[in-house]
């Protein structure tokens, strides 16, 4: 479409207002920047609130990063806002009362990156049993000539595996892992009438605990799983047990895993989310019996790929009175 | 539990500690690696030896087996038989067991556990977090596992067992062996050129033989491809380990997840500073549960043959 005024293009553009910035913006800015007119916070010298002020009063739309945190205050300073397109699965991070107070209709990645993040909660399992890591530092160092033989890890077959949320990602790491062989149980909100018929129901996480030798914490965090993961949580694991999270920090006491590794009272670790990311306990660090990642479980070409389509297709159908592709569903809003 | 007190065992090297408590409460066992040389050792024991238990480091070759007069049985403390002369067995009468069934799921999760670790760069995100550069930004981009096409040479337990675990993660599966296994529905692909081709992932399960050795090199690398990964869980003479080493370094495929190596514990040093290649210093079954499993599968062998029972897990 030949057009002398590449300004005047823009401002035909439906317009956004992005928070974080998410890591998409990062990989795909010249894509968003090609299909939208759009507000970046992040490169203005203005605090937040005086930014809103001078540029979003009539910006109805909004996508926002899993670092950036929509709270009440935010929103009511935009006024005309009346989408929010997150970039994650997780929702801990935007005040959904607030938006519904102000009828600000929520959409999100679902089940997008799922597939991605049991991979990676299945690849950090296997890591921390067989050593992968720690055996990959071991010969890269030269070691292999030098001493020898290389101490033995723990077999994944025939353990018990305790998913902590049978939602999107706690189905998908339960089926890879029952393919290993693994006895698969449970804890979630409710009984799940559509779970395949061997999954074990546990009613508590403390029973769910002590049942199992693996915990996969595959559940979103809320006020009520903040913490959950505590100290009683982790001895009645006991020491031969693993804990994996993939899914949010603060779904884990932190400290308390910390003491009960350095003290042995749990077997090890695969943790690829932390409370207060980037920083993490120094302490987890001296420790070989842990695999630290820097929330990668999400962080493929594919799915940022599709994660970009489904970010666009919502907005689309937002801008042209259509469906979203994928609302937050209403029994998520509290 | 029967002490076959003067049947004389001989060990190859310390494979084993438990292995070896469990021969020493039943047989008169002799240690390679405690005599000075090898000569030495066989001039003291070799009319004593009745039973050789080696294992993938050192077997039982020619050499070794025309030195024993008293052999009777070699049980290997392992699948692979590529150290033990075959040949040279079935002419003298000699009895040869291994242990297969008890390692084959280590050896698959290990195989897989390489796949996933070398795709979604898990050793490279540990390393990242270690050494503090987090606080500087996000981590890179890495290749989606699920859904992906591996190509399996050797469908045999070990290459059915990596076949099954990759199905639940959404993989297609195809394989290359001598013969087509019509019991399995994965598309079968009689060269391995057409495999690497076709596929995204290449696993190496099959058993080290004439045929097999070098099985992957320059040809089978350029098949695979820039955007192909090569894991090899079964021998490190399957693949031709200078053209592999030469293809990782110019990024002619991209990367590997390698177990075994030609020339053990020596690995390639041009390997170390590449972050899309993971090693491992042949752990595919050494886990507590595996290694006990075998050990008394050996030591089950032994006592069936002295007490002329029949042999559990019996190759010739």
């Amino acid at each position: 479409m030949a057009d002398n005024n590449p300004a005047a293009d823009v401002q035909q553009l439906p317009e956004i207002i992005v928070f974080g910035p998410p890591t998409i913006f990062g990989h795909y800015e010249k894509e968003f920047n090609s299909r939208f007119r759009v507000l970046k916070p992040w490169e203005s010298p203005l605090p937040l609130s005086q930014f809103l002020e001078a540029q979003a009063h009539n910006t109805r739309a909004a996508l926002c990063g899993a670092t950036a945190s929509l709270t009440a205050a935010v929103l009511c300073s935009l006024p005309s806002l009346r989408l929010i397109v997150a970039t994650s699965a997780g929702l801990d991070h935007i005040d959904l009362i607030e938006c519904r107070r102000q009828g600000i209709v929520v959409a999100y990645a679902a089940s997008l990156f799922s597939a991605d993040v049991a991979d990676f909660a299945v690849g950090l399992l296997l890591d921390v049993l067989r050593k992968i890591s720690a055996g990959n530092r071991f010969v890269k160092n030269g070691l292999w000539p030098v001493r020898g033989d290389y101490p033995l890890g723990v077999k994944l077959g025939g353990k018990r595996v305790g998913i902590v949320g049978l939602g999107s990602i706690g189905f998908e790491v339960a089926k890879r892992l029952e393919a290993f062989g693994c006895e698969i149980s449970y804890h979630s909100r409710e009984k799940k009438s559509c779970v395949l018929a061997w999954f074990h129901i546990q009613m508590s996480i403390h029973e769910l605990a002590a049942k199992s030798d693996i915990l996969a914490i595959c559940c979103a965090l809320t006020e009520q799983t903040h913490h959950m993961i505590n100290r009683d949580v982790m001895l009645a694991l006991g020491k031969e047990g693993v804990i994996v999270n993939i899914v949010r920090g603060g779904v884990i006491e932190e400290k308390a895993l910390v003491t009960c590794l350095q003290r042995a009272e749990i077997g090890g670790s695969g943790l690829d989310v932390f409370e207060h990311e980037p920083r993490l306990p120094k302490e987890l660090l001296q420790l070989d019996n842990v695999v630290l990642s820097p929330h990668a479980a999400v962080l493929t070409q594919e799915s940022m790929e599709d994660l970009y389509h489904l970010l666009v297709a919502n907005f689309q159908a937002f801008f042209s009175n259509k469906p979203l592709i994928s609302p937050v569903p209403h029994h998520y809003l509290p | 539990m029967v002490k076959m007190g003067n049947a004389g065992i001989m060990m190859t090297y310390e494979m084993s500690s438990y292995l070896e408590q469990q021969l020493e409460k039943r047989f008169t066992l002799f240690k390679l690696w405690e005599s000075p040389t090898k000569s030495l050792f066989l001039d003291r024991y070799a009319d004593s030896v009745r039973a050789v238990v080696g294992s993938t480091k050192e077997g039982a070759d020619s050499e070794l087996i025309d030195s024993l007069p008293r052999l009777e049985i070699i049980a290997s403390y392992s699948v692979g038989l590529d150290k033990i002369d075959l040949d040279k067995c079935r002419e003298r009468g000699i009895r040869v067991t291994n242990t297969p069934d008890v390692l084959t799921d280590d050896v698959a999760d290990a195989a897989i556990g390489l796949a996933i670790a070398t795709l979604r760069k898990i050793c490279a995100c540990d390393g990242f977090v270690r050494s503090r550069l987090w606080r500087n930004g996000d981590f890179e981009l890495a290749t989606k596992f699920s859904g992906k096409s591996i190509g399996i040479v050797g469908l045999g337990r070990i290459g059915s067992a990596i076949a099954k675990r990759a199905e639940a993660f959404g993989c297609t599966i195809s394989y290359h062996s001598r013969t087509k296994k019509h019991n399995k529905s994965y598309k079968y692909y009689s060269n391995i050129i057409d495999l690497a081709t076709n596929c995204e992932i290449l696993v190496i399960s099959c058993s080290l033989t004439e045929e097999t050795r070098h099985i992957v090199n320059r040809g089978v690398l350029d098949a695979l491809g820039p955007k192909g990964i090569l894991i090899n869980i079964g021998r490190g003479q399957h693949v031709d380990e200078h053209e592999l080493v030469s293809a990782l370094r110019y990024g002619r495929i991209a990367g590997a997840g390698l177990d075994v190596f030609e020339n053990e514990p020596h690995v390639p040093e041009s390997l170390f500073g590449l972050e899309n290649v993971v090693l491992l210093p042949h752990v595919g079954s050494e886990t507590v549960e595996t290694s006990s499993a075998m050990a008394d599968l050996v030591v089950a062998n032994l006592e069936a043959h002295f007490l002329n029972k029949p042999l559990l897990t019996p190759v010739i």
